[in-house]
């Protein structure tokens, strides 16, 4: 056997007093950590294979186990840390390239945590969401420039085609393939409860979700996996996906094993065939390109359908956002690069792209500058991770937030950060049936509901706070905010005073 | 009447629910003593595995009970539907193993077989609702009311 | 150093009050300033203001604009302005009577002003719209130069002060006019700016305002993109520029603009849904397509306007305000005691419901005389 490089990276702790021996560990976890030597007569651990998603300890039915970071430490530096050093020991290992899963751990600026919210005192009362309505209803869509009268005086109230939220939280995109065919289950049925929308990501749409197309927006990526005309017509929406967060100016690629015959007649491609999404649209070099995308899919479903356009927050976003405001689109989706994604390149996820902090900021702004703001609705994903981020968002401008990791959490990831692997242990980043089956939809769904409905409560309470009883006075009020720790340019991209102003 | 459940699309086959199923009849408050003394508690529920299908099983409960008619003490009986045993009353005849349907009574190791044990719906413990249902990580054991009387 | 309005945002409670004659008769101003010295203690003197309807029938064709300068520069600067874009018919300072308690008074100046036909015809924009953007461009371009008056055959009078001491120091007994609203300030921190002071106007639209609303910022950075400019940072301001869009620019009726300001919640609209379903149609249009204009916090306003006022309060109501009949008068007030001061005797007192607009016009007798 070669020189093994690098140790494991975690640490399997068990407690032998509390270890009862029912070997659920074992069955639970398929890295095949965990396994008994009647030798022993004991439960012993393979460390090295561990990625530390927690199913043992959560199901370990007397808390005999936990899981901690190796603590072996390699002589790192500052400029060489262990994880930089991991990295190339692994690639001189492997010659290729680094993956990863979910959004970049790297100890970036978190602006959500240096913004402040206010509250009303003395001049101007907080309003208690217990008491009086609190309203979070929001459409996204086109809104008319100018207010037209039918013949007889009356106000003409056609509208281009909206989406209705109840609350403004939806779920973004996770393709089936990616995740299991039971969290799109959980994420179809909790949006149908909750009155919003979840979103197919690019793997189309399973013939046992039409049932929930009121609640779907599909999406139209660049490998157009999935896509004809009943799938474009079963949704509220189409989303072209121009780019994700967690690797802007990149493809995907979806390994042939999880193309199992499900996956395979969703995506309509052949059974265990690499699913390949270019990394530009081939049929999309320019921006002239994409109006007549958005125009042929309007075309496709009469214009009944609001078009979506995803990008990733990079650096020339507020240009970017503004082409697309003037193509025709009735809704921007903005990804931020600390948002997740089930396989990406390492170097991109932690390098490429900006915060959505700033992307959203400078989005907003500049359509307002333009005065194009009403052409479109502006959603933002890409790290919203909790009620007060979703209050800072839409104070800073947005119409809507996407959750993606959250939604994942209340499915119970543990942000293992190994989705690429495919033997996800909470059923969601898998398609092996002994795994997907982990995830019951039935309990998905309920706690899916459950953490939107908490939120709901928790962006009403901070509403009500600020003396604000409907979300579209929340909607671009950045007089709400502060900003903590920042710099004046960051203070300006923001478009928020500092604390104490 | 209110039954157990399995829906094998949702068992795991972790085993838990026998697990917790011993525990809640051992008589201990901690799981871990429980299974640390001498002899562990025998569950009165089995997940039976093959095939990628696992389910669990447990007393039915039946209507028309073949254990109850075969015992030769009277020690099993019919009390509000639930099929319950009186330990002082068995003399480990085994007759009932024999003739239940379903593989249900559990033989007691723990008195080294003397007498048999079996699913009581946890009425005559203190787990309040059965244990294996409320224990099931994935909703795959429920106690419901199907009508089936 | 005190940041002035427009520098910082104040929020500031308030008295309001205003009164019309249906039938267009005329009514002196000094009422207005009894009435509102009745609430007093609405105020803290930093802030007092008054706007007349009807009030120069001589020069009714002429938009009447009154300016606050700084010095003598920003005066001439100004002139040069409205030379090269009007016709000034008569110019003059605005008379005042000097008192003790109104201190540090800019140079106050009228004008009489016709717009320059070829100026509009090159600028491809209506008149309202032509002498809106010169204001606009007054305000914000020349350093020392506040327009606050620029309707016809109206005028507002403002400075820092209680609104009883602004009234004589403007001798307001001297006008005459159909209708008058008032406005007594109680900012929590400012040094006090004569332009800072209420009524805020644009054109013939004039706003007094009581509340801080909580969705100033929402208003403004919206309102901002169909050419205004929020250079105050008062609610009032913002107030006023969105009844400007959505009556003048967009011609919603004030009927509807309250139904998107104060607009009713989804509960009353989903339960007209059965009942009046157009109705519930056009709710539902305006709380999509003018969302950003709802305006959520305390308010309670009265807007003036050529040949009529409106009163408004928030869809909450966490601002009093009262209103009152006596023959062809009807009156408003933050406070029933500012009714009951100039008219003991009024009938029908009431509250109106938050977000239920008060809108009160000019009778075809009243138009005629005044119109």
């Amino acid at each position: 056997m070669p020189v093994n490089f690098f140790p494991a990276q975690f640490e399997v702790i068990r407690n032998t007093d509390k270890c009862i021996k029912c070997r659920a560990c074992e069955r639970q976890c398929s890295n095949e950590v965990h396994f008994y030597d009647a030798d022993y007569d004991k439960m012993l651990t393979k460390d090295a294979q561990c990625v530390d998603c927690q199913r043992c300890v959560c199901i370990c039915p007397t808390g005999a186990l936990k899981i901690r970071p190796n603590e072996n430490a390699f002589r790192e530096s500052a400029n060489y840390t262990q994880q930089i050093m991991i990295e190339n020991y692994r690639q001189a290992g492997s010659g290729g390239v680094l993956l990863s899963s979910m959004g970049t751990p790297k100890d970036y600026p978190v602006y959500w945590d240096k913004i402040l919210i206010n509250a009303s005192q003395v001049t101007n009362p907080s309003i208690d969401p217990l008491r009086e309505p609190m309203e979070t209803k929001v459409f996204l869509g086109k809104k008319p420039s100018t207010i037209k009268k039918n013949p007889d005086g009356s106000i003409n109230t056609e509208l281009p085609p909206h989406l209705e939220l109840n609350i403004p939280i939806m779920f973004s995109a996770m393709s089936y393939g990616s995740i299991s065919k039971n969290a799109h289950e959980s994420l179809a049925r909790a949006a149908a409860e909750l009155g919003t929308y979840y979103n197919t990501g690019e793997g189309g749409l399973h013939k046992d979700f039409y049932q929930y197309g009121e609640n779907t927006i599909v999406q139209v990526a660049s490998g157009r996996f999935g896509v004809f005309k009943g799938y474009l017509e079963a949704g509220a929406a189409i989303e072209i996906k121009m780019g994700q967060g967690a690797k802007p100016g990149i493809g995907g690629h979806l390994p042939g094993a999880k193309i199992r015959e499900d996956v395979s007649r969703t995506r309509m491609i052949p059974m265990g065939t690499d699913a390949i999404s270019p990394a530009p649209h081939h049929d999309i070099y320019s921006i002239e390109d994409l109006r007549q995308l958005i125009f042929s899919l309007k075309e496709a479903t009469e214009y009944k359908k609001p078009v979506i356009v995803k990008i990733a927050a990079v650096h020339n976003v507020a240009a970017i956002a503004s082409g697309i405001a003037r193509s025709g689109a009735d809704i921007i989706a903005i990804d931020g690069f600390r948002g997740g994604t089930g396989a990406a390149p390492t170097r991109i996820r932690d390098n490429v792209g900006i915060p959505i902090e700033l992307a959203l900021a400078a989005v907003d702004q500049r359509l307002r500058d333009e005065g194009i703001r009403n052409e479109v609705s502006i959603v933002v994903g890409g790290s919203i991770r909790s009620s007060s981020d979703a209050v800072k968002a839409i104070a800073l401008g947005a119409d809507a937030i996407y959750i993606g990791t959250p939604a994942l959490l209340a499915l119970g990831c543990h942000l293992c950060r190994s989705c690429h692997s495919g033997k996800c242990n909470w059923g969601i980043a898998t398609q092996r049936p002994d795994l997907v089956k982990r995830l019951n939809p039935e309990i998905g769904y309920q706690r899916l509901v459950n953490l939107v409905h908490a939120w709901d409560h928790e962006i009403k309470e901070m509403m009500g706070g600020m003396g604000i009883n409907s979300i579209e006075s929340l909607r671009g009020n950045r007089l709400m905010l502060r900003g903590i720790g920042l710099n004046q340019k960051e203070l300006d991209i923001l478009g928020i005073q500092h604390a104490g102003e | 009447m209110k039954r157990v459940y399995v829906n094998e699309d949702w068992c795991l086959g972790c085993h838990l629910c026998e697990y917790y199923c011993a525990f809640a009849n051992s008589g201990e408050t901690d799981m871990a003593k429980a299974f640390k003394l001498d002899k562990a508690p025998v569950p009165r529920i089995t997940v039976e595995e093959g095939d990628g299908i696992n389910f669990a099983v447990q007393c039915r409960h039946c209507k028309d009970a073949p254990c109850v008619k075969g015992c030769i003490t009277g020690a099993l009986s019919i009390n509000n539907g639930v099929i319950e045993i009186d330990g002082s009353r068995c003399v480990g005849c085994y007759t009932c193993v024999l003739s239940c349907p379903y593989g249900c009574i559990v033989i007691d190791e723990k008195n080294g077989g003397k007498t048999i044990t079996k699913c009581e719906l946890c009425t005559r413990n203190s787990a309040g609702e059965p244990a294996c249902v409320a224990n099931c990580p994935n909703r795959a054991i429920v106690f419901e009311e199907r009508g089936e009387d | 150093m005190l940041l002035k309005e427009g520098e910082i945002r104040i929020p500031s409670g308030c008295a309001i009050s205003g009164f019309i004659s249906r039938d267009g008769h005329k009514l002196n101003g000094s009422d207005v300033v009894k009435s509102i010295s009745y609430m007093h203690d609405r105020s803290n003197g930093l802030g007092g203001g008054f706007a007349g309807y009807g009030i120069y029938p001589e020069y009714k064709d002429l938009y009447a604009f009154h300016v606050f300068y700084n010095s003598n520069t920003a005066r001439e600067q100004t002139e040069r302005f409205l030379d090269r874009h009007f016709d000034v018919v008569n110019l003059s300072r605005i008379p005042t009577k000097k008192i003790p308690a109104i201190i540090n008074e800019p140079l106050i100046w009228r004008y009489f002003v016709n717009p320059l036909p070829t100026k509009i015809a090159s600028s491809q924009l209506d008149e309202k719209e032509f002498v809106a953007q010169c204001v606009i461009r007054i305000n914000n371009d020349i350093d020392g130069a506040y327009v606050f008056s620029s309707g016809k055959n109206m005028g507002v009078f403002k400075a820092v002060g209680f609104p009883e001491d602004v009234g004589e120091f403007y001798r307001l007994e001297e006008y005459e006019g159909y209708a008058w609203t008032a406005h007594g300030r109680y900012p929590t921190n400012t040094p006090g700016w004569w332009g800072g002071a209420h009524p805020f106007s644009l054109l013939d639209y004039t706003i007094v305002h009581n509340g801080e609303i909580s969705s100033y910022d929402a208003n403004r950075r919206f309102i901002e993109m169909f050419g205004y400019k929020c250079t105050l940072l008062t609610d009032t301001e913002v107030i006023t520029y969105i009844f400007d869009y959505l009556n003048r620019k967009q011609n919603l009726s004030l009927e509807d603009i309250a139904s998107v300001i104060a607009a009713p919640f989804w509960s009353e609209i989903d339960a007209m849904e059965k009942t009046d379903p157009e109705k519930a149609a056009k709710l539902k249009y305006f709380r999509n397509a003018l969302s950003s204009l709802l305006i959520t916090g305390p308010f309670s306003i009265i807007l003036g306007y050529t040949g009529g006022l409106m009163a408004l309060n928030d869809r909450l109501k966490l601002r009093s305000m009262v209103v009152a009949e006596k023959g062809d008068m009807v009156y408003i007030a933050s406070e029933e005691c500012a009714i009951r001061a100039i008219c003991p005797d009024v009938d029908n007192i009431r509250s109106p419901r938050g977000g239920e607009p008060v809108i009160v016009n000019l009778s075809e007798e009243g138009k005629r005389k005044c119109l």
